[in-house]
């Protein structure tokens, strides 16, 4: 993949305004932008890792919003029960390095069981039970009580990072924008890869790479898998972000923004999914400030976006 | 005994509702190819124009009509302005379209009627209960429901494999280009099936109207349970669509029925109340898996 120079220019420019936010922020007399920035950061780390599967592997998967949720509660439950533990677990399950990839692992290993069962269905079937499994656990932690119900759970305070003072919003925008470009440094990596490549064919003919002899399931697994796990760290960011996990994050309109978010920025192209997450966190932000009932906006929105922007927001950089 | 037949006739009653959703919502996928998530769009606003025409009328049957006429209009208009030009997309532009449709029509329904549900119970004459076997009382309202279903099942049974429209209608399941190139016009075809789906929406939506509250957000909690059966089913598939609904009816009111008392043996109550709850939640989603195990395509794929 190679991205034209306007777009390295854009990235580039993009970063660079990213770091310099809290400064900005500071300037204009509106701190709660830093928050805005997070937000933005989280949920391009979820939206790059669906793009995994609906852009380079043509899976669209309807149920993201269960790993984002599931990595929140990782976090979420660990700290409830972190008091009730003995030395030295009462410690490690508020320490960012325990917990945060527990928070990928948990929903990783849960992707591996029901990705498996969503892979013996394809297209339209599959677009259904990813919506189902994901309403699932949503519907688990709603009865879930001990953890908040429908309330949601309140995390006291958040994951520990030696150096960073907990309540440093400006600090953990930092920690976020880290993830982000870490995040999609990985995957730009996968997408290079052998095993990209594989994905990249399976999107474009999974029979012709049947009969170059390549057995296209497991790779399909791992991309579900490691999409899952990644979408686990944007909910163990999100759930520190605001102290605050709910039922919420794995509602399915949860995993349809997330899809738009990929469709907005770009479909397949890794970057685009930053740019689409970007401007739909500040599309609410803009809309819920100016009326309570933005969706009535936010929804023919989506459809125009569909029915027009075809290349999204990454591929009208790419010019042509 | 007595509360097990209660539990059975309530699951039928499930059964035949989701049977109306899923008839609609796996004819306009065998035959146009069209995802519609916003199907549950129109059962909430059959469920709304009914429940709002019979508290302004008093009349449960002019509000029948009401919301009849209201799903089967918005979706006939919904399926000429953005629909239509989806049928070549692919599915995933369908589920993002059809999703901004979905958060609209909810808002639109909220600016409307408010965020309080509508109550309208059902009408004097068909409230009360009768004994369907001596000693067990069950009400008129869900017998009638039941019927209405099943009528419709096999109205739809008859059009679809007796007539000419159905005629149409199959082969345009399976040979859609032929169909056309046969002269058929198909793009009034595609709307008239539409407005059938979205007259059996409208018709669960004002059904259930009076047994449940009228909301917004009714309309995705009954879609996904939609999906369900139609994957149990096998996608494009009516008799499918009838099994699966069927099926899921039971399970669901069934685990709901019994699963919270049988957990109250072990658990204390509220613990056993709440986490019962959510496990029959889970129930339709575990069958579902293991339908999946075993069959992949659902129990009658349509294009084996």
């Amino acid at each position: 993949m190679r991205e034209s120079p306007r777009q390295i220019f854009v990235l580039v420019a993009s970063f660079a305004l990213l770091a310099a936010l809290p400064w900005i922020a500071g300037a204009v007399g509106r701190p709660d932008l830093v928050t805005l920035g997070s937000q933005a950061c989280v949920m391009a780390i979820a939206a790059a890792s669906l793009d995994l599967l609906m852009g380079r592997t043509g899976l669209p998967s309807f149920g993201h919003a269960a790993w984002l949720g599931l990595g929140a509660y990782t976090v979420g439950i660990l700290a409830f029960h972190a008091r009730d533990l003995g030395p030295p677990w009462d410690q490690w399950a508020v320490q960012a390095w325990a917990v945060w990839p527990l928070a990928v692992l948990v929903p990783a290993a849960l992707a591996a069981v029901i990705g498996a069962l969503c892979l013996r269905t394809s297209g339209i079937s599959f677009i259904m039970i990813t919506l189902a499994f994901a309403q699932m656990f949503f519907f688990l932690f709603v009865a879930l009580k001990t953890y908040g119900g429908d309330d949601g759970l309140t995390l006291r305070r958040r994951s520990t990072i030696p150096g960073i003072a907990p309540r440093d919003d400006v600090a953990f925008f930092y920690v976020c924008l880290t993830a982000l470009v870490l995040v999609l440094l990985l995957l730009r990596r996968v997408a290079a890869s052998r095993f990209g490549t594989v994905l990249d064919g399976i999107r474009q003919n999974e029979r012709r790479m049947m009969a170059i002899g390549l057995s296209p399931f497991p790779y399909k697994l791992a991309a579900f898998v490691l999409s899952a796990g990644i979408a686990g760290l944007a909910g163990a960011l999100h759930v520190n972000l605001f102290r605050f996990a709910s039922p919420d994050l794995l509602h399915w309109t949860m995993s349809g923004e997330l899809m738009v978010m990929v469709v907005l920025g770009g479909l397949g192209s890794l970057w685009g999914a930053m740019f689409g997450a970007a401007a739909m966190v500040v599309l609410h932000a803009v809309l819920a400030q100016w009326t309570e009932h933005w969706q009535i906006v936010l929804g023919p929105i989506l459809v125009a976006v569909v029915l027009l922007a075809r290349r999204g927001l990454w591929g009208a950089l790419g010019g042509k | 005994m007595t509360l097990l037949l209660e539990q059975l006739l309530n699951g039928l009653q499930f059964g035949v509702m989701l049977f109306l959703m899923a008839a609609g919502l796996t004819l306009v996928f065998g035959i146009m190819g069209l995802i519609n998530l916003a199907h549950g769009s129109l059962y909430m606003i059959g469920a709304y124009a009914a429940a709002w025409a019979t508290l302004q009328t008093g009349s449960f049957v002019l509000g029948l009509l009401a919301g009849l006429s209201a799903a089967a209009v918005l979706g006939m208009a919904l399926e000429a302005v953005i629909l239509r030009r989806l049928y070549a997309r692919d599915h995933l532009d369908q589920v993002l379209a059809t999703f901004g449709v979905i958060l609209f029509c909810n808002e639109a329904v909220a600016m409307i009627f408010g965020r309080q549900p509508l109550m309208a119970g059902p009408p004097p004459w068909l409230s009360g209960a009768v004994e369907i076997v001596p000693g067990v009382p069950y009400p008129v309202y869900r017998l009638a429901i039941i019927a209405t279903g099943l009528l419709v099942a096999a109205g739809l049974y008859v059009l679809i494999s007796r007539t000419r429209i159905g005629m149409l209608v199959r082969a345009g399941a399976t040979h859609r280009e032929l169909v056309g190139a046969l002269g058929v016009r198909i793009g009034l075809l595609y709307t008239a099936v539409f407005g059938l789906g979205a007259l059996l929406a409208g018709l669960a939506g004002a059904l259930t109207g009076p047994l449940l509250a009228v909301q917004v957000g009714m309309g995705e909690r009954i879609l996904i349970t939609t999906f369900v059966v139609i994957v149990i089913g096998g996608l494009g598939s009516i008799r499918g669509a009838l099994a699966g609904a069927m099926l899921v009816g039971m399970v669901d009111t069934l685990t709901r029925g019994f699963l919270p008392a049988t957990l109250r043996a072990v658990l204390p109550a509220s613990e056993a109340d709440a986490l019962g709850a959510g496990l029959s939640s889970m129930a339709v989603f575990i069958l579902m898996a293991i339908v999946l195990l075993w069959r992949p395509r659902g129990l009658f794929p349509a294009h084996a």
